[in-house]
């Protein structure tokens, strides 16, 4: 019998047309685009706006330039600081405390676990701009949340902003995105068969023990799938600047941030194009492993 | 026997963790429960005594306010259309006609659209918008964001749709219908959920963005409320908290409006990637 198409090919390519433009125009010619800029001196204002000349490595070089490399305010203290703010705010903080809020819904009663997920949630799906603003009041010396509980508790009180600009950060991001971990694990503790757990509890097993040993090798790829999504993220996100600005003095400044303000603050679109080719090369190795790893299950499952 | 006490522990650990982590989450977000109600609000927590709905009143008289509610609208509503309907189309030919190579469409657009991300592309995407002559319109915001969520869009559309029998349009078209017909007057009624999961994904995302809008827009009678927000601070340069406080919460409703609809409609829980 002949299996006659829905939809024949010149359809098909018509169907197809507005999305590949849009897609074409916004997200693929960027991607290129953005490589040859980073040849040029080219700026937003000023004869080289232009008329930007080619400089060939020259941003690079600069970028990573080993006399400046560290310096507060350069590449090498951003990409540093990137790092360690997707190790502790992303695989430290989202991964393991979305696990264990994940963990715990599952073992308490149903008002107490939509009390947790709804606060997790909220923080997650509300538009940034109000984090941030709540942030700035929750974190406020004189009369903010967190130090009214610091003085109640008989600790002395914090200007965080100032201090600790960088745990703020991480502990910002981790309260924000911890959600997308908890509801990821919360479907994969559902996919196992619960009489696994009961057998577990007639054996005697602790609660530790039913997760170490039942719960986390079978889901071990909602793990991968989740610690390279949260880690994507974390490294782009541009939240942060909004509760910081990337200050003081430069020690909050992540990468997205430093690109913004080379790019835009300092209108320099060649050496700020130069970070967003690192950006897309570090972004393009994180996405080729996830891909691998997504394409690869359906292998495994045989 | 000697096991009871023991679940009785551990339930009571659990219960206290659990109640502890929630209230931690809750803590940062339990000013904006009260400030937009204190006429005398300031960055501390404080219950209003009394009660009062002038801070949104004040608002409501605030044009350039209101008006900037109404441009994160129309950014988010133009988006939300082209987005929804370049993706349905989109989805619906990559599953249904026999292009070659449709498999790898999907996968290297997936491949390209998280690793041009707002951070990597802010240059390129001034420089095409420049060159373009769009800086500063509506156009602009819509058309960055309408290409940048649809390879996603189109992803999840996509599980949806050949999860439908093809006999369905099948059956119609030996009825005598058109592809056409087939595609508005039999798929799509069906598609209809997953279209809608994609719609509040791609609102919500618009909706709460800043960045896009921050770079491409310059006057203030096209900002959305997302940059518009940072317009209410004194000339000293501190919050006029009250104002603020009040706007936040009316800005934040649909969002709020559309998760509690999700949640009612399809249990908020997992379609793809939900997050940009």
């Amino acid at each position: 019998m002949k299996k006659f198409s829905l939809l024949s090919t010149r359809a098909g390519a018509l169907f197809l047309a507005p999305a590949t433009a849009l897609v074409g125009v916004f997200v693929i010619i960027p991607f290129f685009w953005v490589i040859i800029v980073s040849f040029t001196n080219r700026t937003l204002l000023g004869r080289t706006a232009v008329d930007p000349d080619f400089v060939g490595l020259q941003n690079y070089f600069a970028l990573f330039n080993p006399a400046t490399f560290f310096t507060r305010g350069q590449f090498g203290f951003s990409l540093i600081l990137t790092i360690q703010f997707v190790l502790l705010s992303a695989l430290i903080g989202q991964a393991l405390l979305g696990l264990l809020l994940a963990w715990l819904s599952q073992s308490v009663t149903p008002t107490l676990k939509s009390f947790l997920q709804t606060a997790v949630i909220a923080a997650w799906i509300l538009p940034e701009v109000v984090i941030g603003f709540a942030w700035f009041a929750f974190l406020d010396y004189d009369n903010g949340t967190l130090n009214m509980i610091m003085r109640g508790l008989g600790l002395p009180p914090g200007d965080w902003l100032l201090q600790q600009p960088f745990w703020v950060i991480v502990f910002f991001n981790t309260w924000r995105g911890a959600a997308f971990s908890m509801m990821l694990f919360n479907s994969a503790f559902q996919s196992i068969p619960p009489s696994y757990f009961q057998a577990a509890d007639v054996a005697g097993a602790t609660s530790w023990q039913k997760l170490r040993d039942i719960a986390l090798p079978l889901i071990r790829g909602h793990v991968v799938t989740d610690l390279i999504l949260i880690t994507m993220w974390t490294f782009n996100v541009f939240t942060p600047f909004l509760l910081t600005h990337g200050g003081p003095s430069y020690r909050t400044e992540i990468l997205s941030i430093y690109t913004y303000r080379i790019a835009f603050k300092d209108f320099e679109f060649g050496k700020g194009a130069a970070v967003g080719v690192v950006i897309m090369l570090i972004n393009l190795a994180f996405a080729l492993v996830y891909l691998r790893l997504a394409h690869k299950k359906p292998v495994e499952a045989e | 026997m000697r096991k009871a006490p023991n679940i009785f522990m551990r339930r009571t650990v659990f219960s206290a963790a659990a109640t502890f982590l929630g209230t931690v989450f809750a803590l940062p977000l339990v000013w904006f429960v009260f400030a937009p109600f204190n006429a005398r609000a300031e960055l501390g927590l404080a219950i209003p005594s009394p009660f009062t709905l002038s801070n949104f009143a004040t608002v409501f008289q605030n044009t350039f306010a209101m008006q900037a509610l109404l441009n994160s609208l129309i950014q988010a509503a133009g988006g939300v259309v082209l987005v929804g309907a370049a993706a349905t189309l989109a989805a619906y030919a990559l599953s249904r006609s026999p292009i070659p190579g449709k498999g790898a469409v999907t996968y290297i657009l997936l491949l390209f659209s998280s690793v041009v991300s707002g951070s990597a592309a802010m240059v390129p995407i001034f420089l095409i918008i420049s060159a373009a002559g769009l800086i500063d319109t509506h156009l602009a915001v819509i058309l960055v964001f309408a290409g940048g969520l649809l390879p996603t869009a189109m992803f999840i559309l996509r599980d949806f749709i050949d999860a439908i029998p093809r006999s369905y349009e099948e059956s119609a078209m030996v009825a005598g219908a058109s592809p056409l017909q087939a595609f508005f007057d039999v798929a799509l009624p069906v598609i209809r959920p997953g279209i809608v999961v994609v719609l509040v994904w791609a609102f919500v995302n618009i909706w709460g963005s800043f960045l896009i809008p921050f770079i491409l827009l310059r006057s203030d009678k096209l900002m959305p409320a997302s940059v518009a927000i940072y317009s209410f601070y004194s000339e000293a340069g501190t919050p006029i908290v009250t104002l603020l406080a009040a706007y936040s919460l009316i800005y934040s409703l649909p969002v709020v409006a559309l998760y509690l609809f999700v949640n009612w409609k399809f249990g908020f829980r997992f379609f793809g990637g939900i997050k940009s």
